[in-house]
């Protein structure tokens, strides 16, 4: 038998269950517990154009190796290490000492978190020691990811250079609200063969005849959708949405930034 | 020795007859045969197969009921990267084709084996926006011709390969460029210039086939003085875009060439340019001795979304409202399919063929009402179009028009002011693909993964079957990523297209039903072309990095 046209209406049928916009009130405000206010951006840029702009220039690459509004650092991770940096100086190089308000610390640590834009959003990234500890202990992630082969699943994508593929703010999005962060690939697939057998997965690929998926068994599968009786995309993330704390989701953000490939 | 000797002259006497041309070579391709084009079917004479541009063949050998015999016959790989755009042009037993940047290639079309290689070096600074892209030769007397990258074109000896001549067409300081395939009309090669994205002015030219010497050049800005030139204010119009970089079509009854315009620049920031910047985003039709404005139809006044009129005028003779009439088929980059009347430019009638909302409707003159949307909201279709360059075709069988849509597909755009410099990108801002999530990947000019994890949450590819009298689709084949692949209809009412999926299909023209497919893996993107060697029919297409050629089994 051929693939007609009307066989491949299937995937846009499915598509008329989207419920994207379901959580979002809730999302909003998780996110605003978990960032810096605009208030602290502003107050942010008027110290950097007083204090810090001479060296690290207008837009962050003035230093050599260090992008402080792409987040690019040579030792830098967390927020507070941020902080350690503008107090104390770098020994032994041309990074000064500043004497800040508590006020005027968090607003500059805002304003290169937001990527020094005063309507974005600043993500605060805490300690990845303590984010690795959570990721592996109470926040239960590795009962699902994997990082770099180690743990996990291979049901849910291997963590191990989230830190490159994602931005601090994907992160935290994904964390506090995964459905309404699902990427379009990663929408869970449930299939059903003429043979019937369901297959339930995660999509990998997909094109008009085609699907390819990691299943649930965590094996490779390529189907035919001619093959197929049932074919459903769902719009609900498998990730359920933490209960951990602001400070548990920082922590747990500075360490997924470290995760960026083996070495 | 004596056994290499042996072997070699074994060689060359196998490739003799393998490479035996059908009918003698004629060493002249007048313009008298490429006018009457249609009527040897064999060959493939122009960009577009003949001066009505329909992309119809009578050849009739591959049939719905033998579709399923077609056979790999050979494979080109293309020796550098990048979506190969090339159309082949067949004369006689030889096919010539362009690879990136621009060498021009001749070879024999049942084998796939090669004649000759020309390469052009462009000049360093050679700048385009999307690609170095070519998409052919033009062919006529003992001569091809190909325009390049840093805006040059090329006359070159269809035997030997060897230069003729070489003319500048425009400067490729001013980030000029050609990259599509000539069109010969009489004695004249005529091309367009690209270089929307840079300021350029644009223009149409042609050139004397024998000496490369300017005949004719039609600005498609006017200037001071000129009718049109008031939709213009102060200097735009100097750097105001308007490039033409698809080839266009002839009515040789009416001694008018058809030209489609591209956007004006800056490209999104609409509010830094006032007026319908004429002949932005336009038809126009010129005399073809003189190069004079005959008429012009504009399709999008003052357009903010880089809504490139380029697409290929089809032409086509068929009834409206009971009058025979000579139309012109339409289907644009923003969204709406028309029918004009050729003769004068008349507009008759305009319908969205997908969703549209930056503009509620036509007028009865078929100009938009517009409806910006608020900022940041999205307009649909996206900055890719509702369609765009790609070829469509009409076949006078079915009284069908196809071409290749994107559904469901839109942007946001961000304009912004921007200053011209000579040479530099002269954009107006920016734009993002809608997404459902923030960040997510999004379609953009091309494809570049084998994985599609952009999703068809961002957009879907159909092929439209258009009926022109009713402006509404008879069928509509959708394919889940979205589709730049051109058409081509046959006498036997197969349509032969592909998309970004790498599928090759073999369609029922009158009713989308899929016949036959091959799953060549490179994104498709020109339209396929058929031809015939030694009584055979051949379809070739290009499919990434290859160059692909069925026929039926022996
Ligand atoms: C006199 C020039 C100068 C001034 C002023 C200056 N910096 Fe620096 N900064 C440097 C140099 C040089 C380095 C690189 C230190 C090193 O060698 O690791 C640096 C490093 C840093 C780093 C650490 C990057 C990393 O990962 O190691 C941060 C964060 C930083 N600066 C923030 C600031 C802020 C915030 C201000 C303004 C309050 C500021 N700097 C003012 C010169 C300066
Ligand atoms: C029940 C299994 C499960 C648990 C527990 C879980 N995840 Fe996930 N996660 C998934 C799956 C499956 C996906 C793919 C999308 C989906 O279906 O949710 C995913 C997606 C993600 C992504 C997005 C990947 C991308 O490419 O954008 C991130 C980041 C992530 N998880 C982090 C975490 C962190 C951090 C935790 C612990 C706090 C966690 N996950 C706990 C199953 C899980």
């Amino acid at each position: 038998m051929r693939v007609t046209f009307a066989a491949m209406h299937l995937p846009r049928l499915c598509a008329a269950v989207l419920t994207l916009a379901a959580s979002l009130p809730a999302a909003a405000q998780n996110l605003a517990d978990h960032t810096y206010t605009t208030t602290d951006i502003e107050a942010g840029a008027r110290v950097y154009i007083a204090d810090c702009a001479l060296c690290h220039g207008a837009n962050g690459d003035g230093v050599d190796g260090v992008d402080l509004r792409r987040g690019r650092f040579r030792t830098v991770r967390s927020d507070d290490d941020v902080r350690r940096v503008v107090t104390q100086g770098v020994a032994g190089s041309r990074m000064p000492s500043f004497d800040l308000s508590a006020a005027e610390l968090n607003g500059i640590v805002a304003y290169i978190r937001a990527g020094f834009d005063p309507s974005g959003v600043a993500v605060r990234v805490g300690d990845p020691a303590r984010g690795q500890a959570i990721f592996e202990g109470q926040g239960r992630c590795v009962g699902c990811h994997r990082v770099n082969g180690v743990g996990g699943r291979r049901l849910a994508p291997d963590l191990g250079e989230i830190g490159i593929a994602r931005t601090a703010a994907a992160l935290q999005r994904t964390i506090l609200d995964p459905n309404a962060a699902l990427l379009p690939i990663n929408r869970p697939i449930r299939a059903v063969t003429r043979g019937g057998e369901t297959v339930r997965g995660r999509r990998l690929n997909e094109d008009t005849y085609t699907v390819q998926l990691i299943d649930s068994e965590g094996q490779l599968r390529s189907l035919a959708k001619a093959d197929l009786r049932e074919y459903e995309v769902t719009t609900t993330a498998t990730m359920r949405p933490t209960s951990l704390s602001a400070d548990q989701v920082a922590d747990v953000i500075g360490y997924l930034l470290t995760l960026r490939g083996i070495s | 020795m004596t056994t290499i000797r042996a072997r070699f002259v074994l060689v060359a006497a196998l490739a003799a007859t393998a490479t035996a041309p059908p009918t003698p070579l004629k060493a002249q391709v007048p313009p008298e045969r490429i006018l009457n084009a249609a009527a040897e079917p064999g060959n493939w004479l122009t960009y577009n197969g003949t001066y009505s541009s329909q992309r119809y063949s009578a050849l009739d050998e591959i049939t719905p009921g033998n579709v399923d015999d077609l056979e790999l016959k050979w494979m080109l790989p293309n020796q550098v990267f990048g979506a190969w755009q090339t159309n082949p042009i067949v004369v006689d037993g030889i096919m010539y084709i362009t690879q990136r940047p621009n060498d021009v290639l001749a070879l024999d079309p049942a084998t796939g084996r090669v004649f000759w290689v020309y390469r052009h070096t462009n000049a360093e600074n050679a700048r385009v926006c999307c690609g170095a892209n070519n998409r052919g030769v033009a062919i006529h007397g003992d001569r091809v011709f190909m325009g390049t990258l840093d805006a040059h074109l090329i006359a070159l000896d269809r035997i030997t390969g060897r230069a003729l001549w070489k003319t500048t067409v425009g400067d490729v300081n001013l980030a000029y460029s050609i990259t599509m395939a000539p069109l010969v009309i009489d004695d004249k090669v005529i091309v367009g210039v690209g270089g929307g994205e840079f300021g350029i002015r644009g223009f149409v030219a042609a050139y004397d086939v024998e000496t490369g010497a300017e005949v004719w050049k039609f600005y498609t800005i006017p200037g001071p003085g000129e009718p049109g030139h008031d939709t213009w204010e102060g200097d735009d119009w100097e750097h105001g875009g308007a490039p033409a970089w698809i080839t266009g079509s002839y009515d040789p009854q009416l001694n008018l060439t058809y030209w489609g315009i591209g956007n004006p620049g800056p490209d999104w920031n609409a509010a830094q340019r006032p007026g319908d910047n004429l002949y932005s985003d336009a038809v126009v039709a010129l005399n073809a001795d003189t190069g004079e404005l005959v008429w012009h139809f504009q399709f999008t006044p003052n357009d903010a979304y880089d809504y490139d009129s380029v697409q290929v005028p089809v032409l086509v003779d068929m009834p409206w409202n009971g009058q025979p009439r000579r139309l012109m088929l339409w289907a644009n980059r923003n969204g709406y399919f028309y029918v004009l009347d050729r003769t004068n430019g008349q507009f008759l009638s305009g319908t969205p063929f997908v969703r549209v909302n930056w503009s509620s409707g036509l007028d009865a003159n078929g100009r938009p009402i517009p409806t910006p949307q608020p900022e940041g909201q999205p307009t649909y279709p996206g900055n890719q179009g509702g369609t765009n360059w790609y070829p469509p075709s009409y076949s006078p069988r079915t009284g069908l028009f196809y071409f290749s849509a994107w559904e469901d597909y839109a942007t946001i755009y961000r304009p912004e002011e921007s200053e011209y410099r000579p040479g530099q990108a002269f954009l107006g801002g920016g734009f993002d693909v809608l997404t459902p999530v923030p960040g997510a990947p999004t379609v953009g000019i091309g494809r570049t993964s084998p994985i599609n994890n952009w999703t068809d949450a961002v957009g879907h590819g159909a092929v439209i079957a258009m009926d022109p009298r009713t402006g509404q689709p008879r069928w509509k084949f959708e394919q889940y990523d979205v589709s730049d692949s051109g058409m081509l209809t046959t006498a036997s009412d197969l349509l032969f297209t592909g998309g970004r999926e790498g599928y090759f299909h073999a369609l029922d023209a009158r009713t989308g039903e899929e016949l036959w497919k091959a799953a060549l893996g490179g994104q498709i993107v020109m339209a396929p072309v058929t031809y015939e060697v030694n009584g055979r029919q051949y379809i070739t297409v290009v499919s990434g990095n290859s160059m692909v050629t069925f026929g039926l089994r022996d």
